[in-house]
């Protein structure tokens, strides 16, 4: 199996779900989070007081599949969340050693 | 204002107008509350929002106990200060008359005067006070700093206004001047914020500093048509140059913004309209419309321009209580020797109107004279406090935010995990539930 994490733009969030679920992906885990790449941050203006605001907000993304369907689901996740523009994010892999569902206590890939 | 003009008689149009002016500037200090709550990291906004709440228990107290009395009772030194004779408004009757008021009507107007001119300084010092010396401050500089310089320019004994023969109608000197120079004193005094000129300190919360800029849009037509202390002409007049200014400096801020920047911002729509409010204040009753215009557009013009000199010069005028308020009083006290015309004053003119440059030159004497005293008072009252209480909150506290340190609350609650246990609930509970069984 592998976690797939990405961090993407926020307003992609849903394309990115739907695509997910086209490939019939079930669940996701999805948090807000904030921080810069290439692209840096944006300035803010108060009283002619300029801030440069370094972290951009993003949101992560994480879901395990099993190994076969991993590349499908990066390259879903890719497309979804591309706009082109400097920003859209990153997307990564790690093998997952084990996942227990904790309702019913089922391991391995039927958990997922 | 013009005490020393009215024949002393009640007059219940008169009293009724006056009653609901009191109410609109009580109102002003809750919304300055917010405006400056606004203004401040989420870390300390109640704290911020606090400073203003406790000068209006502290300062109220004061003034009705002894403030009143040295500002407004019999003149003892030279339209310097006022006697110790209505103490605890003593002597005072309920039908004893100040103009056409009731004269405790007219303390409690001025009370709220008071309230607020205290309470506009916090700003210069938001986010790294110690709220016990805040307290401590409210107290004697209100009767050390506010109660004299009232004396001096309201009160018909008082030097500026009635002997000098300086004009503010409703504050510039007594309010806006003030404060902006005691802001800055204690902006010096207490040093800059932690991380100030490199850790971005943005408004936390613009909504509630655009709420509290339209209330105190809202109070300031009882301060400054309040002061006509009737319900007349002269009073319809102020209310319409007011609002003629607040727009105007609203205008006149957002046009620098947009040119200078390439954005007009909310937070520059609400220190614009103070701007320019405070600009109109001493001289809402001696200029016509035109000079109200003008007068609000120069302030909301220059203000948005001075509110960068802190960065330049190194003080941490936090919210801006020099850029608004001082540079917007100077302004709109100092025009008035430009702009006022004799239909409105009943006597002196402005250099436009023919008066020369007599008026000009009492203004900007009365401007000097206020400005210093209270910058050199308010100085050494801080310094004192410093160094006998100490002023500056604790680095540890001010890093964490005061909200939690000072008041063990925190404005806002936003995430799912922080719940806690209600621990002072929760022994309550604990210590009935072991009763119960032997019950």
């Amino acid at each position: 199996m592998k976690l797939i994490t990405a961090v993407v733009k926020p307003f992609k969030l849903d394309e990115v779900k739907e695509a997910l679920q086209a490939l019939g992906v079930h669940g996701l885990t999805v948090t807000e989070a904030s921080g810069y790449g290439r692209q840096h941050g944006h300035t803010e203006v108060y009283r002619g007081a300029e801030y440069r605001i370094d972290l951009v907000p993003k949101v992560r993304i994480e879901v395990v599949v099993e190994d076969e369907d991993a590349e499908a689901v990066v390259d879903a996740v890719v497309a979804a969340a591309r706009t082109g523009k400097i920003g859209d994010g990153k997307v990564w892999t790690v093998p997952v050693d084990g996942v227990v569902r904790v309702r019913t206590g089922e391991r391995g890939p039927d958990a997922v | 204002m013009h005490l020393a003009d009215a024949t002393p008689a009640l007059d219940t149009g008169d009293t009724a107008w006056l009653l609901a002016c009191t109410a609109l500037v009580l109102l002003m200090t809750p919304a300055l509350a917010l405006f400056y709550g606004g203004m401040v990291r989420t870390k300390s906004a109640l704290n911020m929002i606090m400073m203003s709440f406790v000068s209006i228990a502290s300062v109220s107290v004061v003034w009705l106990l002894a403030g009143y009395s040295l500002a407004f009772g019999e003149d003892t030194a030279l339209g310097l200060i006022g006697g110790l004779d209505h103490l605890g408004m003593a002597g005072i009757a309920p039908d004893a008359v100040t103009g056409h008021v009731p004269t405790l009507l007219f303390a409690a107007f001025q009370l709220t005067f008071a309230v607020l001119t205290v309470a506009l300084i916090s700003g210069a010092i938001a986010d790294r006070a110690r709220f016990g010396a805040w307290v401590v401050f409210t107290v004697l500089w209100t009767l050390l700093v506010y109660v004299p310089v009232a004396h001096w320019v309201f009160a018909p004994g008082g030097w500026i206004l009635a002997k000098l023969g300086a004009l503010d109608f409703a504050g510039g000197l007594v309010v806006e001047i003030n404060c902006g120079a005691a802001g800055l004193a204690l902006a010096l005094v207490l040093g800059p914020r932690l991380g100030f000129k490199r850790e971005a300190m943005r408004p936390h919360n613009l909504p509630l500093v655009l709420l509290g800029a339209g209330l105190l849009w809202f109070g300031w037509f009882g301060f400054n048509g309040g002061s006509a202390l009737g319900a007349n002409g002269l009073a319809a007049a102020a209310l319409l140059n007011t609002q003629a200014a607040g727009c105007t400096g609203l205008a006149g801020w957002l046009l620098v913004e947009k040119r200078r920047d390439g954005h007009a911002t909310t937070l520059g729509a609400a220190s614009g309209a103070v701007a320019g409010l405070v600009a109109i204040t001493p001289s809402c009753g001696s200029v016509d419309l035109v000079g109200a215009l003008l007068i609000g557009l120069a302030a909301g013009v220059v203000c948005a321009y001075a509110v960068g000199w802190k960065f330049r010069l190194g003080f941490d005028d936090s919210l801006d209580v020099v850029g608004v308020h001082l540079v917007a009083g100077v302004i709109g006290t100092v025009l008035i020797g430009v702009f006022a015309t004799a239909v409105m004053t009943g006597g002196p003119a402005g250099l436009l109107h023919g008066g020369g440059l007599a008026q000009l030159g009492k203004q900007l004497v009365a401007v000097a004279a206020v400005g210093g005293y209270s910058f050199a008072a308010t100085y050494g009252l801080g310094r004192a406090i410093e160094r006998v209480l100490g002023f500056r909150a604790e680095r540890e506290h001010e890093l964490t935010g005061l909200d939690l340190a000072v008041h063990a609350e925190s404005a806002y609650d936003h995430g799912v995990l922080g719940h806690g246990s209600a621990t002072a609930h929760a022994a309550v509970l604990a210590h009935s539930s072991d009763r119960s069984p032997a019950v």
